[in-house]
């Protein structure tokens, strides 16, 4: 067995976990039952997804010069699902679309009461 | 976020355009610019070089308030134990997406020790990769993190959560000691 077929195994192994991990986020996004729970599905199995296809996608290209590129990828998808995943929970926490029956604790509502005015940092 | 600082926290104006040509940005940008081009030649460099100084005079970001100096290795630990957790974080909110029992969640505070902006952001963006859990609310003055924990039983491992992102914190400012002198005024 060659070097490049352990690669392409080993690409293929990549391309589909991270296949499966894209889907069950897929499948989180419509079974949680609030938006926050939400986040959670479309941010973390996503990220580790897509890792994991350009992983794949760089195992099987074997080409120098796109390994920069895929990090590349990488990197952003980490920053914006971050900066992406905050923003929409803060926006929804804010406006009030939070299912307090499913918080065991929270730590937010209790000062949000006497609260610095809003867009404060 | 304002892109260009005029008024600092002590009072003192100064436009901070001339000081945005970071050495470390532009370096930054010209490996996303080669990256992009794919292969490096000389005159690929070149250009990268010019087009970074550009970015950074055209979109002046005020300097981070950086460390005193990184234990690369402490640093290298903090990565590898950040993707491990990465990996745990896809399994275990996968495992919560799949099973039929319905998730609790809870909304905890975390009080961050160190003052600085530079760990609070660092800290946030970590967080919100690793297992169960979204920066809600960040609180600048206090340095408060709100974070929503997905799949939490009762308070006592909202308790165990806090632990462990103030144990992150701890690891962070291990690797990156941040500078000894006084904060001023934050």
């Amino acid at each position: 067995m060659s070097w490049t077929t352990v690669a392409d195994v080993a690409a293929a192994v990549c391309l589909l976990l991270g296949s499966v991990l894209a889907l069950l986020a897929a499948v989180g996004v419509l079974r949680m039952p609030d938006l926050l729970s939400r986040m959670h599905a479309a941010t973390k199995p996503q990220v580790l997804g897509t890792v994991l296809v350009m992983a794949g996608v760089g195992l099987r290209l074997r080409d120098p010069g796109i390994v920069g590129l895929l990090m590349l990828v990488v990197l952003l998808q980490m920053a914006a699902s971050v900066v992406s995943s905050h923003m929409i929970g803060r926006a929804s926490f804010r406006a009030g679309q939070v299912r307090h029956d499913l918080l065991v604790v929270d730590e937010l509502s209790e000062v949000r009461e006497h609260d610095e005015p809003r867009g404060a940092p | 976020m304002s892109p260009v600082m005029r008024t600092r926290r002590d009072g003192t104006t100064k436009l901070a355009r001339h000081r945005a040509v970071q050495p470390f940005a532009v370096v930054w940008l010209t490996l996303v610019w080669l990256a992009l081009w794919g292969e490096v030649t000389p005159l690929l460099l070149v250009g990268g070089v010019l087009v970074a100084v550009l970015v950074c005079v055209v979109f002046p970001l005020p300097p981070i308030d950086l460390v005193s100096g990184a234990r690369p290795l402490l640093l290298l630990a903090v990565l590898a134990r950040f993707l491990v957790d990465v990996v745990r974080a896809s399994v275990q909110v996968a495992a919560v997406v799949l099973r039929r029992r319905p998730v609790r969640n809870a909304v905890v505070a975390v009080d961050l020790e160190s003052s600085s902006d530079f760990v609070l952001t660092l800290v946030a963006a970590m967080l919100s990769l690793i297992p169960g859990s979204v920066v809600v609310e960040a609180r600048r003055s206090t340095h408060t993190l709100y974070l929503h924990v997905l799949d939490v039983e009762d308070a006592e491992a909202a308790e165990a959560f806090r632990r462990d992102a103030l144990a992150l914190e701890q690891r962070v400012l291990r690797a990156l000691p941040p500078r000894p002198v006084e904060e001023d005024a934050t």
